[in-house]
């Protein structure tokens, strides 16, 4: 592991969206600039930088984290999912159906922050996902263009439909 | 905004990490979750030489139950490694069954993105006088475990939280876990916070342990935190309640606690919020707190 030794610049291998990838990132730029610089997935909004406004959250090994929260150096050896892994997979085709039907994108510069944060929620089968989780949960991502309403219409939307289907298929 | 430079290094074991830390002194920060470090570098509050990752490091993460009988009969106590990030706390079976005031303050603690990253022992560390951990550490009369070039210490929550991002933990020694009691049987618990947004930081939160025996409230501890430099613990406040006089327990916890005065929020409308949680929180465990082993997945707040 070549991290293994103090160094302002380190070479990285880790999974980005189904795929093997490697770079060589200064220690100092999180994981946001190395996605959108090195890998240009502009997907990964960057809004406030220090953790508030939830527009770069991504998925590390599954789970919805802050890319401008973790050091581009620290995906070495991870799973990185974005938004344009998710939507290529189709795993949250549903979601996006429903952001569009129930217009919940507005200005669009929130959403994929949105989407990742919802994506989580919705994986998790045992979560109730009910109007009142889906706010907390999403009390993480600020909407500037306060389009919460619509956002929760479409979570609760999706997660409802979800949760018919898998009544259907048992 | 974008961090200072600096260099970096994940090392692989504690001891290469404690002597990281020993060989570049205060040009080195020890890197646990990150969710306050990184924000400080790319807010520019902070500019070490060199990040010491802690995140490569085996078994520093992980809940378990020790020492004493099985059935959490005095003696036993759960450890939490430092490691262990904010959401698998919350989520441990073991704290759900035997610390649920940790189980129920954990969504409190900011967003699912910055609870699936940070961890306790970061946040102890940190020492954020607004934060839940350490309030419910000196509710719970947590041990803090520390780790040094020159061996363990253990540190009572008490003698650690020292001030405004302030420990007892010397140069080169970091957090490896946390150790918090097993309450008995007879222990109830009570968890309440108010902040302007959900997962904002606490305008006052109050974390409470005790015991209810014959219908008497004893050993009661109410940490109080977002109203001082640390979290304080209200004894005389706590003496009131347990003689079952709320009222003057409010009125006593005026001269406890001496909450910061800033431009959003007054000093009066802390102190004001204050005895409000502690009416609620002393109220619910004076009259219809259930015995700590029925409130597994639930409880006053709610998890």
């Amino acid at each position: 592991m070549a991290s293994e030794s103090p160094d302002r610049e380190h070479a990285v291998a880790f999974t980005l969206n189904g795929e093997a990838v490697r770079a060589r990132v200064p220690a100092r730029m999180h994981l946001g600039d190395l996605l959108r610089g090195t890998f240009g997935l502009t997907g990964v909004h960057l809004g406030c930088e220090h953790g508030v406004c939830g527009a770069c959250t991504i998925l590390v090994d599954g789970r919805a984290v802050r890319a401008c929260l973790m050091l581009g150096v620290q995906a070495d050896g991870a799973t990185v999912e974005t938004v344009e892994g998710l939507t290529e997979s189709g795993r949250i085709g549903d979601l996006q159906d429903a952001f569009h039907a129930r217009n919940a994108l507005q200005c669009g510069y929130c959403t994929p922050g949105m989407l990742v944060t919802a994506a989580e929620l919705l994986a998790d089968e045992t979560a109730a996902a009910s109007r009142e989780e889906i706010r907390a949960v999403i009390s993480g991502n600020y909407c500037r263009c306060t389009g919460y309403h619509a956002i929760v219409d479409a979570i609760a939307t999706t997660a409802e439909a979800r949760r018919n289907r898998r009544e259907t298929a048992e | 905004m974008k961090a200072p430079d600096f260099a970096y290094v994940r090392p692989a074991s504690l001891d290469a990490a404690l002597a990281l830390l020993a060989e570049h002194g205060e040009d080195a920060v020890p890197l646990a979750g990150g969710q306050s470090l990184v924000t400080a570098l790319n807010m520019r509050l902070a500019s070490p030489r060199l990040l010491v990752d802690l995140n490569a490091i085996p078994d520093l993460a992980g809940v378990s139950e020790a020492g004493g009988q099985e059935g959490g009969q005095e003696g036993g106590f759960v450890r939490i490694g430092a490691m262990t990030r904010h959401r698998d706390v919350g989520t441990a079976s073991v704290v759900r069954e035997r610390l649920p005031l940790l189980a129920a303050a954990m969504p409190h603690i900011a967003h699912p993105a910055i609870r699936n990253r940070g961890t306790i022992g970061g946040s102890v560390a940190l020492a954020d006088p607004a934060t839940e951990w350490p309030a419910c550490c000196l509710a719970a009369g947590a041990t803090i475990v520390a780790r040094g070039c020159h061996g363990e210490r253990r540190i009572a929550a008490e003698d650690f939280f020292l001030g405004l991002y302030a420990t007892a933990l010397e140069p080169g020694e970091i957090v490896t876990a946390v150790e918090f009691p097993v309450p008995g049987p007879d222990a109830v618990w009570g968890f309440e916070e108010l902040s302007r947004r959900h997962g904002d930081y606490a305008l006052v939160g109050l974390a409470a342990t005790g015991r209810r025996a014959g219908g008497r409230l004893t050993d009661l501890r109410l940490a109080f935190f977002g109203v001082a430099d640390r979290p304080v613990l209200a004894r005389a406040a706590a003496a009131a309640v347990e003689a079952g006089d709320v009222a003057g327990a409010q009125a006593a916890l005026a001269g406890e606690i001496d909450p910061p005065d800033d431009p959003a929020t007054k000093a009066a409308t802390r102190r004001h919020l204050a005895r409000v949680l502690l009416g609620r929180v002393a109220g619910r465990l004076r009259e219809d707190a259930a015995p700590i082993g029925t409130v597994r997945g639930g409880g006053l707040d709610g998890v």
